[in-house]
C-alpha cells in the first residue's frame, strides 16, 4: 500500500514534469536601441513587437511567448554582450531586432555560432546578404542598397539630368550613395559626405548645392539629422527651388515634428520605400489601424518590419507544432514566407532577404489633416538585391 | 567657384564661429578662473535649448521663449554650481572630469524622462524663418544673420564687462592669479557662482540659437562640447579674446574645409581618392589645426597666464 | 612577513578569477563578461601608468585598443590568421603610434596635453570611419580568432579566458616591476617635481616618452585580446568617449595604485550590466553614483582596502 502510494506519487510527479516541459514557451530575445537619442527608433520597434504579440494573444503554436528586450546602447560591443546574454544565459530560441549594421555584424556570430535563428528587423548590411549569408539568418527588411536603387529609377523616370548628393560619411551613407549611383543615369554634379555622427548643421553643403544648380538633391539622413536637414533646406529657401529626393529620412517619426513647425517644404517631397502606411494589403491595414489605436500615432517602417518579425517567427513555431528542437522544419517554414506580411505576398531570396516591391512615396495630409506618406506607384517589382549572387547557400 | 558662394560660405563660417564663441566664453572663464574642467557645460547648452522649446511652446513666441529660458538656464547653472561643482574646485582635473561626466549622464537621462526620447522642435516666427537677399542673387537665412548679430553683441558686451567694470577687473585678476582675488577681500564664493551662472546663461543662449536650426535633442551638448574645448585650447585658457578669435578661426576653417577641400584635392589627386579623402580630412581639420597651434604655441594663442 | 588586508584581498580576487570558470562552466555568459572586464583591466592598468604614475592625462588611450583590434581584423580580412604575425605587428604598430603621438603631445602640459592626445586619437578615429576597404564604421568581422600553430585554441571561450587571465597577471607583474625600477622612480618624481629632476640632469622628456610607449604597447595588447574576444572591430573602439571610459575606470578604482584600475574596470562593467538590466533609465543612477564616488571616495575603490602600501 505504502509503496503503491509512492509509486503513484512518482508517476504523478513525472506526468507533471512532462506537462511542464510541454508547456514550455517560445523565448525571443529582441535587441534594439532604447537609450541614446536613437532610442526613439527602438521605442517604435518595441511598440510594434508588443502590438504583434497582442494580436496573436501572446501564443505561437500553442506555446506562450516570452520576450526579453535588450538595449544595445548604439554600441556594437554592448550589442554583442547583450546578445551573448540572450543566447547563453536566457537560452532564447530566436534573436531578433537590430537597427544598426555594425551592431548586427558584431552580434551575428554569437547567435549563429550557437545554432539559433537570427532575424534582422532592420539592418541589412551587404556582407550578410552576400558572402556572410547564413541558413539561420532571415531579414524582414531589405538590403541597404535596394531603396536608393529604387530612387535612382525614380530620378530617371522624372527626367532628372543632374543630381546633387548629400549623405553622412559612414557605411550606410556610402551604401545609399552607391545604390543611387548604380541606377541613376544622369550626371552627379556634386557630392558631399558629411561628418557622422555629430554634424547637424549643413549650411556649407546647402550653399554648394544651390550654387551647383542641379535638377534635384538626393539625401539620406536617418534620425535627428534628417529633421535638421529638412529645416535648413527650407530656411535656405531651397524647398521651392530644387526638388528634394530622400531615402530613410522622412518617416512617421519625423513628420509630426515637421508638422508642428509647419515645415511646409516637406509636403509633396518624394522618397522610396518597400512599404507605406496606406499600402493596400490586409495585414498592413490591420497593423496601421491597430498601431494608431494603441499608440495614437502612425507607425514607422521600422515598426512595420518589426510587426512582420512577430508573424515570421509565429509561422516557424506553428509549422513544427511547437517543437522548437526541429530547426530544419522551422527554417523551411520561414524560407517559404507564407506568413501574412505588411508588404503583401513575397518570396525570400536564397540569402533570406525579401524579394519585394519598392514604392515611390509622397508626403501628404491624411483625412484628419495629419502629415503622412502615401504610396504612389511601384518602382521596382520583385527586386532581388545585388549581393544575393555572392551568397553560397 | 563663384564670389557669391565664397561670400556665403564665409558667412556660414562666421555664424558657426560666433555660436562656438557663445559656448566657449563661459567654458574658458570657468576653466581659467576656477580651474574647473567642466564637461557638463554641454548639458547647460542642451538645457537652454529644451527650456527655450518648452517656453516657446507655452507662449507661442520664440522671443518670449528665449527671454524666459535665459534666466532659467542661469538659475540652473547657479544651482548646479552650489550643489555639485563648488566642492570640486579644489580637486584635480581627473576628479572634475569624472564628476562632471556624471552630471552629463544625469541630465541626459532626466531630459529623456521629462521630454521623451524624440526631442523637440522650436518653431520660428515667420519673419525669422525665411531668407533675405544680401547681394544680387545671394540669399542667406534670416535666422543665421540673427545668430551672427547676437554673437557679436555678446562679444561686445563681454568686452565691456571684462575691460571696463569692477567685476571684469576681478575676472581678469582671477584668470591671471587666482589666489590674489581672495587676498583682495572679495567674496570669492559669490564671484565664482556669478561667473558660473553667466557662463551657463551664455551656453544656454548658444543652445537656443542652435535649437531652431538643428532641433533640440538629448546629447546635443556632447557633440559640440569637444569643439568648444578645441576653441578654448587654441585661444588660450582663460582668455575671452582668445576664445573669440579661435572660435572664428575654427568656424571658418571647418566651413571652408567642408566647402572647398574636395575641389582642392581633386586638383592634386584622382577623383575617387579625393572623394574618400576629402570628408575624412575635413572631419580632422580642426584637430589638425589644434595640434599645429599647440605644437608651436603650447599655451594657445592668447594665454593670459605666464608659466 | 605579515600580509596587509590589501594583499589578502588581491590574492583572493585573483584566485577567484582563476577558479571562477570552473564554477561557471555551464554559464558561458559570465565567463564572457569576466573576460571583457579583464581585457579592459589590462587597458586601464596601462593607462594608470600614465595617469597615476606619470601625471600624463591622456584622453586618447583607446586608440591603442583600436590598433590592436584592427591588427587582428585586417589580417583576418586577408585570411591571415596566424597570431605569430598578427600580434607582433599589432604591438609594433602600437609602439610606433605611441612614439609619434607621445613625441608631439609631450611638448605640452596639463589641459593642453589632454586636448592634444584627444585630437590625435580623433584623427585615427576619423581615418577608421573613412576607409571603406575595412568596413568604415561598420568595421570588420573577425570570424576566425588568432591561431597559434595549434598550441592553444582561442575559439574555446575558456581557453581565451585563461589567455586573458595570464596576460592580466603578466601586465600587473610588469607594471609592478616598472614602477619600482629606476625608471618608475623618475616617472613618479616627475609627477611631484619635474623641475628638480631636470635640474638633477634627468632626461625627463625621454623617460616620459618611454612610459607613453610602454603604456601604448600594453594597451595594444588589450586591443588584440578584445578583437579576438568580440570577433569584431570598428572605429567606435577608438572614439574619445571610450578613452573617457578608461579614465573613469582608473579614477574610480584608484589613481596610482597597482590594483586599483582592475577594481575600477570590474566595478564599471558590473554596474553598467546590473543597472542597465534594472531600468533603461540606468544612467540617472549611474551619473550621481560617479559624482558621489568622486566626492566621498577619494583615492577610489582602492582606498577602501586600507591605506596604501604599494606605489
Amino acid at each position: 500500500m505504502f509503496l503503491r502510494t509512492i509509486g503513484a506519487g512518482l508517476v504523478a510527479a513525472v506526468a507533471l514534469a512532462t506537462a511542464a516541459a510541454q508547456a514550455a514557451e517560445v523565448k525571443i530575445g529582441f535587441v534594439t536601441t532604447l537609450t541614446t537619442p536613437a532610442g526613439v527608433i527602438g521605442r517604435d520597434m518595441k511598440d510594434a513587437f508588443e502590438l504583434g504579440l497582442e494580436d496573436i494573444g501572446r501564443k505561437m503554436g500553442g506555446l506562450d511567448v516570452n520576450v526579453i528586450y535588450e538595449d544595445d546602447g548604439f554600441k556594437p560591443e554592448i550589442g554583442k554582450q547583450k546578445t551573448d546574454k540572450l543566447v547563453q544565459k536566457d537560452d532564447v530560441d530566436f534573436v531578433a531586432g537590430y537597427i544598426w549594421s555594425h551592431v548586427l555584424l558584431a552580434s551575428r556570430k554569437s547567435v549563429l555560432g550557437a545554432g539559433k535563428f537570427l532575424i534582422s528587423s532592420n539592418a541589412g548590411p551587404s556582407q550578410l546578404a552576400g558572402k556572410l549569408c547564413h541558413q539561420n539568418f532571415f531579414s524582414t527588411s531589405w538590403q541597404n542598397d535596394q531603396t536608393p536603387m529604387a530612387m535612382g529609377e525614380v530620378l530617371n523616370q522624372r527626367g532628372v539630368k543632374s543630381l546633387y548628393v548629400i549623405a553622412p560619411n559612414y557605411a550606410a551613407g556610402k551604401n545609399m550613395v552607391a545604390g543611387v549611383q548604380r541606377t541613376f543615369k544622369g550626371k552627379i554634379v556634386g557630392k558631399d559626405m558629411t561628418k557622422w555622427p555629430g554634424q547637424l548643421d549643413f549650411s556649407a553643403e546647402l550653399a554648394k548645392a544651390r550654387a551647383a544648380k542641379p535638377d534635384g538633391v538626393f539625401i539620406f539622413y536617418p534620425g535627428k539629422a534628417g529633421g535638421a536637414f529638412m529645416k535648413q533646406y527650407q530656411q535656405a529657401g531651397l524647398s521651392g527651388q530644387i526638388p528634394l529626393y530622400s531615402v530613410f529620412t522622412v518617416d512617421s517619426i519625423s513628420l509630426p515634428k515637421f508638422q508642428k513647425v509647419n515645415l511646409s517644404g516637406v509636403m509633396g517631397s518624394f522618397m522610396t520605400q518597400f512599404w507605406a502606411p496606406d499600402l493596400d494589403t490586409p495585414q498592413s491595414k490591420k497593423f496601421v489601424s491597430g498601431f494608431k489605436k494603441k499608440y495614437g500615432r502612425y507607425p514607422s517602417f521600422y515598426a512595420a518590419q518589426t510587426y512582420d518579425t512577430v508573424f515570421l517567427i509565429k509561422s516557424a513555431v506553428e509549422a513544427v507544432n511547437g517543437d522548437l528542437k526541429n530547426m530544419d522544419g522551422m527554417r523551411a517554414a520561414m524560407a517559404k514566407a507564407t506568413f501574412p506580411s505588411v508588404r503583401g505576398p513575397f518570396k525570400y531570396g536564397k540569402n533570406h532577404f525579401p524579394v519585394q516591391n519598392f514604392y515611390l512615396r509622397e508626403v501628404v495630409k491624411d483625412a484628419d489633416g495629419v502629415w503622412t506618406t502615401a504610396a504612389r506607384k511601384v518602382v521596382l517589382k520583385d527586386h532581388v538585391d545585388t549581393y544575393a549572387k555572392d551568397c553560397k547557400m | 567657384m563663384t564670389w557669391a558662394l565664397l561670400l556665403e560660405q564665409t558667412l556660414n563660417g562666421f555664424q558657426l564661429g560666433v555660436l562656438l564663441f557663445l559656448l566657449a566664453a563661459g567654458l574658458t572663464l570657468v576653466f581659467g578662473i576656477m580651474d574647473l574642467v567642466n564637461l557638463a557645460h554641454g548639458s547647460l547648452y542642451m538645457a537652454g535649448a529644451f527650456f527655450c522649446a518648452t517656453f516657446t511652446d507655452w507662449t507661442d513666441s520664440f522671443i518670449l521663449g528665449v527671454l524666459l529660458a535665459l534666466p532659467a538656464t542661469l538659475l540652473l547653472g547657479i544651482v548646479v554650481e552650489m550643489i555639485a561643482l563648488r566642492t570640486l574646485y579644489a580637486r584635480d582635473h581627473l576628479d572634475q572630469v569624472l564628476a562632471t561626466f556624471g552630471i552629463i549622464l544625469f541630465f541626459n537621462e532626466l531630459a529623456r524622462i521629462v521630454w521623451g526620447p524624440e526631442g523637440l522642435v522650436i518653431p520660428l516666427p515667420g519673419w525669422l524663418d525665411g531668407n533675405i537677399e544680401i547681394m544680387a542673387d545671394v540669399f542667406y537665412p534670416t535666422f543665421r544673420i540673427l545668430i551672427i548679430a547676437v554673437g557679436l553683441l555678446v562679444a561686445l558686451g563681454l568686452y565691456v564687462l571684462v575691460a571696463k567694470t569692477r567685476i571684469g577687473m576681478l575676472i581678469r585678476a582671477g584668470a591671471s592669479d587666482r589666489d590674489m582675488v581672495g587676498v583682495l577681500g572679495v567674496n570669492v564664493k559669490m564671484l565664482f557662482t556669478l561667473i558660473f551662472g553667466l557662463g551657463a546663461a551664455l551656453a544656454g543662449l548658444a543652445g537656443m540659437m542652435a535649437g531652431p536650426i538643428i532641433e533640440v535633442n538629448i546629447g546635443m551638448g556632447e557633440e559640440i562640447l569637444i569643439l568648444a574645448f578645441v576653441v578654448i585650447v587654441i585661444g588660450g585658457i582663460g582668455s575671452i579674446r582668445g576664445a573669440f578669435v579661435a572660435a572664428l578661426i575654427v568656424g571658418l576653417i571647418d566651413t571652408m574645409g567642408r566647402s572647398f577641400l574636395d575641389l582642392l584635392l581633386k586638383t592634386l589627386i584622382s577623383g575617387n581618392a579625393a572623394e574618400t579623402a576629402a570628408p575624412a580630412l575635413s572631419a580632422m581639420l580642426v584637430y589638425i589645426l589644434m595640434a599645429t597651434v599647440l605644437f608651436f604655441r603650447p599655451q594657445g594663442l592668447f594665454a593670459p597666464r605666464s608659466g | 612577513m605579515t600580509f596587509s588586508r590589501r594583499t589578502i584581498f588581491i590574492a583572493l580576487f585573483l584566485a577567484g578569477l582563476a577558479l571562477l570558470p570552473v564554477a561557471l562552466a555551464d554559464q558561458p555568459f559570465y565567463v564572457g563578461l569576466l573576460s571583457r572586464a579583464m581585457i579592459l583591466s589590462i587597458a586601464a592598468i596601462s593607462l594608470n601608468l600614465l595617469l597615476g604614475y606619470g601625471n600624463m592625462i591622456s584622453f586618447g588611450h583607446a586608440v591603442y585598443i583600436g590598433i590592436g583590434a584592427y591588427s587582428v581584423g585586417i589580417f583576418a580580412y586577408y585570411e591571415i590568421y596566424d597570431g605569430f604575425i598578427q600580434w607582433p605587428v599589432g604591438l609594433a604598430v602600437s609602439a610606433l603610434v605611441a612614439l609619434l603621438f607621445g613625441a608631439i603631445s609631450l611638448r605640452t602640459k596639463g589641459v593642453y596635453f589632454i586636448m592634444i592626445t584627444l585630437a590625435l586619437a580623433q584623427m585615427l578615429y576619423f581615418l577608421g570611419v573613412s576607409v571603406d576597404e575595412y568596413g568604415a564604421d561598420d568595421g570588420l568581422v573577425i570570424d576566425v580568432r588568432s591561431e597559434f600553430a595549434g598550441l592553444i585554441d582561442l575559439e574555446e571561450g575558456i581557453a581565451l579566458y585563461y589567455v586573458i587571465f595570464f596576460f592580466l597577471l603578466l601586465t600587473i607583474f610588469i607594471v609592478h616591476k616598472l614602477v619600482h625600477s629606476r625608471f618608475g622612480i623618475v616617472l613618479r618624481g616627475a609627477k611631484s617635481n619635474e623641475a628638480r629632476l631636470l635640474a638633477l640632469g634627468f632626461p625627463v622628456y625621454r623617460y616620459k616618452l618611454m612610459g607613453f610607449v610602454i603604456a601604448g604597447v600594453i594597451c595594444g595588447l588589450a586591443g588584440l585580446l578584445l578583437g579576438n574576444f568580440t570577433n569584431f572591430v570598428n572605429p567606435d573602439m577608438m572614439h574619445w568617449t571610450r578613452s573617457g571610459e578608461l579614465i573613469f575606470m582608473v579614477v574610480l578604482g584608484g589613481l596610482g595604485s597597482l590594483f586599483g584600475p582592475v577594481l575600477g574596470a570590474f566595478a564599471f562593467l558590473l554596474l553598467e550590466e546590473i543597472l542597465s538590466d534594472f531600468t533603461i533609465h540606468w544612467q540617472i543612477i549611474f551619473g550621481p553614483f560617479l559624482i558621489l564616488a568622486v566626492l566621498f571616495l577619494r583615492g577610489g575603490i582602492n582606498s577602501l582596502l586600507g591605506s596604501r602600501s604599494d606605489g
